[in-house]
């Protein structure tokens, strides 16, 4: 009987991967453990073992072949005598919710992304974007370097620093130990000292390991010194949940940060505003905070390639118009906003307007009141815990600037407020999902 | 290391002088409602600050802690704006912003005053990494507490500089006391220099009530550091009259262990000293003695007529 190899799940956020290499050919006798093949995921090149024995009948890809779904026959095993039966569209019987909700999340993502038509640029991932960016600064000013776990000879933990240690040497693309509290307080040492550091949390979860000399040295010592001593750095890496890695792995740091004065607080949601606000970060003098969102990193979509393009901090997006109800959202909500925008006119016709905040401090009060003057009704879409969030705030400006404007009590679509379950089907229960930001949308409409 | 001049004898005894003048004058302006908040002093450990500034570099850094009056006035800062800081007034230093324990001089590479115990140890290291960055010959001197040596950032610190070999030279003040618990109470395992040893950071002690064996041992410490051999640790021992701050009796320890110590005073065994060279007379002695007073009083003086800062700078200096 035949034995058919998976692409296999490597990493808890990869849906498909490359075949880099296959190392059996046709013909070839393996046995459980053998290498058989170089499959690059979402964050690095893996080798991939067999787990049976056999003889190699088929290889259904070859080497080059991109974007295999996860779970997709890639080769098949059994005795000399079998026919090779599989055909390259099988799938796997077995496959799982897990898988299945995976792909429907991130076919809906992108089909999102390829609608973008903004400017003039080749379409490419959001890890690409943040990549080129930090390059092209990079390459105007020597002051400028690169510190965090994994981003130098590793590339990256999620590919964000790929191949910058190759340009830039070991100098400017520093790994440093597992050391947050560590790394981060003498990055900020080096930015009062004049140099232009930018730091990769390899996710912001273990920035609370070094939350101390971020809001204590970093935002304040500006103003502790009378203005004499600023701090420009960048703290970057993905924040929010990415794929069931549980309470400790998935958290939305959006408020806790955009609380305290003396930082900025950037949230970018596709790849064109990640590149033009990722330089505006950079070349700001101040600490920002740039969160980004693991799940939106292979995103595909237009950029400017201008590398002085820039999109200034404190300013929201219009993402689209509409004369109905206003959505307030940021990050990879903006996605889950727009799905929902569409069910929305489909069914019920009405026109929502999202505004994308893209910068959650200095938030861009002025758009979101215009905004609600014309709407009259409010809808904010965050993932972050509810209680103190960002529309929380966001609602209060709202009700202190626009009350007479307000045809509804503003209503805010969060995560459930408690840690984040590992299970799936909580995972699924605990995010904020399409159908709960239509249904809030019904409900400052007060339609049932 | 370079034999000590006369002037380098008087220049030892006037920062010494200026520094435990200027904390007494502190003293009394907390006393009186003049400064507010949380207020350090630095009297009695005069010695550890002053044998460092003597071999310091200009373009050299220095960060500390919270207890900094004494570090700014010997990295040549203006006791007129430092008192004009403590009375939160707007020609202090950071402009009434900081207080006490947030002060910084950019032009005189004096980075803070860190409130913070333990911070400043990433952040020197972080200073000394740019001066190695720019490659500038210059070190970053970061003093530590003895408190702060339970502070884990400050091992990842140490890590770091050693990995990367970074110009920092740790000065450990080991005053006995971090806030009201006696080191041996807090720190298990008494010598703290050799907390570098299994991150491969040498380290001694010194006597921190001698000034002359500071110099001796800084000296030493600062050229190891300024060859590019990495990191280096004193622990200096020393001990502070007064409580932890302001507020603090010090009813933890005894009234026979302090008046021990002071007869062992830094600032008497530099002028028995310069009496015994000769380099200057009982007369003269006199004569800085009282300039240093009006110095003082004239930054007090100077403090109290400084103006509050304005309301409008709430909001100043926030982003840049």
């Amino acid at each position: 009987m035949s034995i058919e190899i998976l692409m296999p799940a490597l990493s808890p956020t990869m849906t498909e991967g490359n075949l880099s290499k296959w190392l059996v050919k046709k013909g070839d006798k393996v046995k459980a453990g053998d290498l058989i093949a170089e499959i690059e995921t979402d964050k690095a090149t893996m080798e991939v073992e067999a787990v049976d024995e056999g003889i190699v009948l088929d290889l259904l890809y070859k080497e080059g072949d991109l974007n295999i779904p996860v779970n997709k026959v890639i080769a098949v095993l059994g005795t000399k005598d079998e026919k090779v039966e599989t055909k390259k569209e099988t799938t796997n019987s077995k496959l799982n919710i897990n898988e299945n909700e995976k792909k429907e999340n991130k076919s809906d993502l992108k089909k999102d992304i390829s609608i973008e038509n903004k400017q003039n640029g080749e379409f490419i991932t959001m890890r690409e974007a943040l990549r080129d960016t930090m390059a092209e600064e990079m390459r105007k000013d020597k002051n400028i370097y690169i510190l965090g776990e994994e981003v130098a000879e590793y590339q990256g933990a999620y590919k964000v620093t790929q191949n910058l240690l190759d340009e830039f040497g070991d100098k400017r693309v520093i790994d440093t130990p597992i050391s947050e509290h560590g790394f981060t307080g003498l990055a900020v040492g080096s930015a009062f000292k004049g140099l232009r550091p930018i730091l990769e949390f390899m996710t912001f979860n273990f920035s609370m390991q070094a939350i101390d000399q971020i809001i204590n040295s970093a935002a304040k010592t500006l103003y502790m010194s009378g203005g004499q001593i600023n701090c420009p750095i960048v703290f970057r890496g993905p924040n929010g949940a990415a794929a069931q890695v549980a309470a400790q792995h998935s958290q939305d740091f959006s408020s806790w940060y955009s609380h305290c004065p003396g930082l900025k607080v950037i949230a970018p949601s596709t790849p064109y505003n990640a590149k033009g606000l990722l330089r505006s970060s950079i070349l700001d003098n101040n600490p920002v905070i740039f969160l980004e969102n693991e799940i939106l990193y292979g995103l595909k979509g237009q950029v400017n390639n201008d590398k002085d393009f820039t999109i200034p901090i404190g300013k929201a997006n219009i993402e689209q118009e509409g004369k109905d109800v206003t959505i307030v959202t940021y990050s990879i909500m903006l996605h889950k906003s727009k799905e929902a925008a569409k069910k929305i006119k489909e069914e019920l016709n009405l026109d929502v307007e999202i505004i994308d905040l893209q910068t959650l401090r200095p938030l861009d009060t002025y758009t979101i009141i215009n905004s609600v003057k014309k709407t009259n009704r409010l809808v904010t879409v965050e993932e972050s815990w509810p209680f103190g969030s960002i529309g929380s705030e966001v609602a209060n400006i709202v009700q202190r600037e626009a009350f007479d404007y307000l045809d509804s009590p503003v209503i805010k679509v969060n995560s459930a407020d408690v840690p984040m379950p590992y299970s799936l089907s909580l995972e699924k229960l605990y995010l904020p999902q399409v159908e709960n930001i239509v249904k809030a949308v019904k409900e400052v409409s007060y339609i049932k | 290391m370079q034999i000590l001049k006369k002037q380098d004898y008087l220049k030892i005894y006037n920062y010494m002088l200026k520094i435990r003048r200027f904390e007494e004058r502190a003293s009394q302006l907390y006393g009186m409602g003049h400064i507010g908040g949380f207020c350090h002093l630095y009297i009695g450990q005069e010695a550890v600050v002053v044998g460092v500034l003597m071999t310091i570099e200009k373009n050299d850094s220095v960060v500390t802690t919270y207890r900094d009056h004494g570090h700014m006035i010997a990295r040549g800062l203006d006791p007129k704006k430092i008192m004009a800081e403590l009375t939160g007034r707007e020609d202090g230093y950071s402009a009434g912003k900081g207080g006490s324990m947030h002060m910084f001089s950019k032009e005189n590479n004096f980075y803070g005053g860190h409130g913070i115990v333990g911070a400043q140890v990433p952040i020197g290291t972080g200073i000394a990494f740019s001066h190695k960055y720019n490659e500038e010959k210059n070190i970053c001197r970061t003093y530590i507490g003895d408190g702060a040596m339970n502070n884990g950032q400050v091992f990842e610190a140490f890590n770091i500089a050693s990995l990367w070999k970074l110009p920092v030279l740790y000065i450990i003040e080991n005053n006995k006391y971090g806030m009201g618990t006696s080191v041996d109470r807090a720190a298990a395992g008494l010598d703290l220099f050799k907390r570098g040893e299994a991150f491969g950071i040498p380290g001694e002690k010194v006597d921190g009530m001698n000034v002359f064996k500071v110099i001796e041992a800084a000296d030493k410490a600062g050229k190891y550091v300024r060859e590019g051999n990495g990191p280096y640790i004193i622990e200096v021992q020393t001990y502070r009259y007064r409580g932890h701050s302001m507020s603090d009796p010090a009813k933890y320890r005894t009234k026979e262990e302090l008046e021990n110590y002071k007869e062992t005073d830094p600032i008497d065994i530099v002028k028995e000293q310069i009496l015994k060279k000769k380099f200057a007379t009982e007369k003269e002695i006199e004569k800085i003695n009282k300039d240093i007073l009006d110095e003082i009083k004239n930054a007090a003086e100077f403090a109290l007529n400084s103006k509050f800062p304005k309301d409008s700078e709430l909001y100043t200096d926030v982003y840049i």
